[in-house]
């Protein structure tokens, strides 16, 4: 039995007759996951907190900026610097004081996704970048754990429900693979860096994400179990999209937790870094400039040798320890095909912040003398 | 013939508006006939859906048929 107090709180959805005392005890028995505080983590995370799940915890290693406020309308001026999962979680205590909330003010990476995955019922996929997203997908299947999906762009979202567990019938577990088997490759995404979002429109799919979630938990209605539904905001069009397990996604999830662990998620789409590419024409206009250090991130020995420019030789696995030779505001990294170059922008980038731009030279040393060959001949 | 034809995302930015190719038979030469008008479309990852089923070969298609475009989404 719920008690008096509860019940008022509750009220409104329990005199619905298909919820009623017993939806609500489902709801606070629950524990729910959602991964990233976000544009669709807040409007998910207010709406799940209103309902009365009983245990909600909060992922998301990211502070609160001026420019997320159109959108996450849980946070205000006063959060902005703050921790995003730390302070969801202290706001959302106030709406609903009589639930668990636990912040989680961490990155979600291979090493903690299935001891945090394990200790909930259903997982929210509130994150903004694929490697997240297929890292969710994978541990969510390993676990046999429901995935409740969302995402946007622009003006468009997708919502849909993966994994449900346990399985009615003979439906079969679809999950995001067997949509988008495998993350786009540099470039198949046209809108990799921010591409600009209306900020009602994550208010609208993460609610959407609250209400399959609430229908999930408590059995009532049609979750979109293997349907993908899109929702365009300009034009109200609706589209739902009827989804099918497919015998080789499974080839494509780690087999075993340690095959998950060895897994390499990070993806350059999910890098800004990847704006820093720079081709062979900038490369050479750049070093005409000044006030550039190039680095050889190349082993040493490795051929071709390099005389035409000046440069120092730092290979990508001693990088961290001899940073303090580069000097110059400006930074470009090379390597034989423009691959560890890119890992050393990262790195660089990392170890720099703002106080110098970090370049990789794409397609790598081999590239850049085979466009000096041509430009000569 | 020409079939129903919905782009999504960044693919209905690219072809900006309506869509509509004549006399394709099946889902291979419509989109071989889309990469052709729009060129970016061959870089871009998306899958393909004929009458809300995601299809993963060849499809024949007849003019009743809708065919979806659907490129993933990361942002959150």
């Amino acid at each position: 039995m719920i008690d008096q107090k509860l019940y008022e709180r509750y009220h409104r959805q329990i005199i619905l007759p298909e919820f009623g005392e017993k939806g609500q005890q489902k709801l606070l028995k629950a524990k729910v996951l959602v991964i990233g505080a976000g544009g669709l983590g807040c409007p998910a995370l207010q709406y799940l907190t209103a309902a009365g799940i009983g245990t909600i915890g909060i992922v998301d290693d990211d502070t609160v900026a001026l420019n997320n406020l159109h959108r996450q309308v849980l946070y205000s001026v006063n959060d902005i610097g703050l921790s995003k999962a730390e302070r969801a979680a202290k706001i959302l205590q106030e709406l609903n004081p009589e639930i668990k909330i636990i912040a989680y003010n961490e990155r979600l990476q291979n090493q903690n996704a299935l001891m945090l995955f394990d200790e909930y019922d259903i997982i929210i996929d509130g994150t903004d970048n694929f490697s997240t997203r297929y890292m969710i997908n994978d541990a969510c299947v390993l676990l046999n754990k429901p995935l409740v999906y969302g995402a946007i762009s622009q003006f468009e979202g997708q919502v849909s429900v993966f994994n449900p567990q346990p399985l009615k019938g003979s439906v079969e577990a679809v999950n995001y693979r067997d949509l988008f088997p495998e993350p786009p490759k540099e470039g198949e995404v046209l809108n990799c860096a921010e591409a600009g979002v209306l900020g009602v429109l994550p208010g609208i799919i993460g609610t959407m994400m609250a209400n399959e979630t609430i229908k999930l938990i408590t059995g009532i209605g049609e979750p979109l179990i293997n349907q993908l539904l899109t929702y365009n905001a300009l034009n109200n069009q609706v589209y739902l999209l009827n989804l099918s397990a497919k015998k080789e996604t499974r080839s494509l999830i780690p087999k075993d937790e340690k095959a998950f662990l060895e897994m390499d998620y990070v993806w350059l789409c999910s890098s800004p870094v990847q704006q820093s590419e720079i081709d062979s024409d900038i490369f050479n206009d750049m070093i005409t400039n000044g006030n550039v250090d190039i680095i050889d991130v190349r082993e040493p020995h490795e051929m071709p040798a390099v005389n035409e420019f000046k440069h120092i030789k730092i290979p990508l696995s001693q990088l961290g320890d001899n940073s303090s030779l580069i000097k110059s505001k400006n930074v470009i990294a090379f390597c034989q095909s423009g691959k560890r170059s890119l890992q050393a922008a990262k790195i660089l980038s990392g170890i720099f912040g703002d106080t110098k731009k970090v370049y990789s030279l794409r397609g790598g040393i081999v590239q850049w003398k085979q466009d000096r060959a041509k430009q000569a001949s | 013939m020409s079939v129903k034809i919905i782009l999504f995302g960044k693919l209905a930015e690219i072809a900006g508006g309506t869509v509509s190719v004549d006399n394709v038979a099946d889902t291979d030469s419509l989109i071989n006939a889309l990469e052709k008008d729009y060129p970016e479309f061959t870089k871009a990852k998306y899958v393909v859906a004929v009458d809300k089923q995601v299809i993963k070969e060849n499809t024949a298609l007849n003019k009743k048929n809708t065919v979806a475009l659907l490129p993933p989404f990361s942002g959150g």
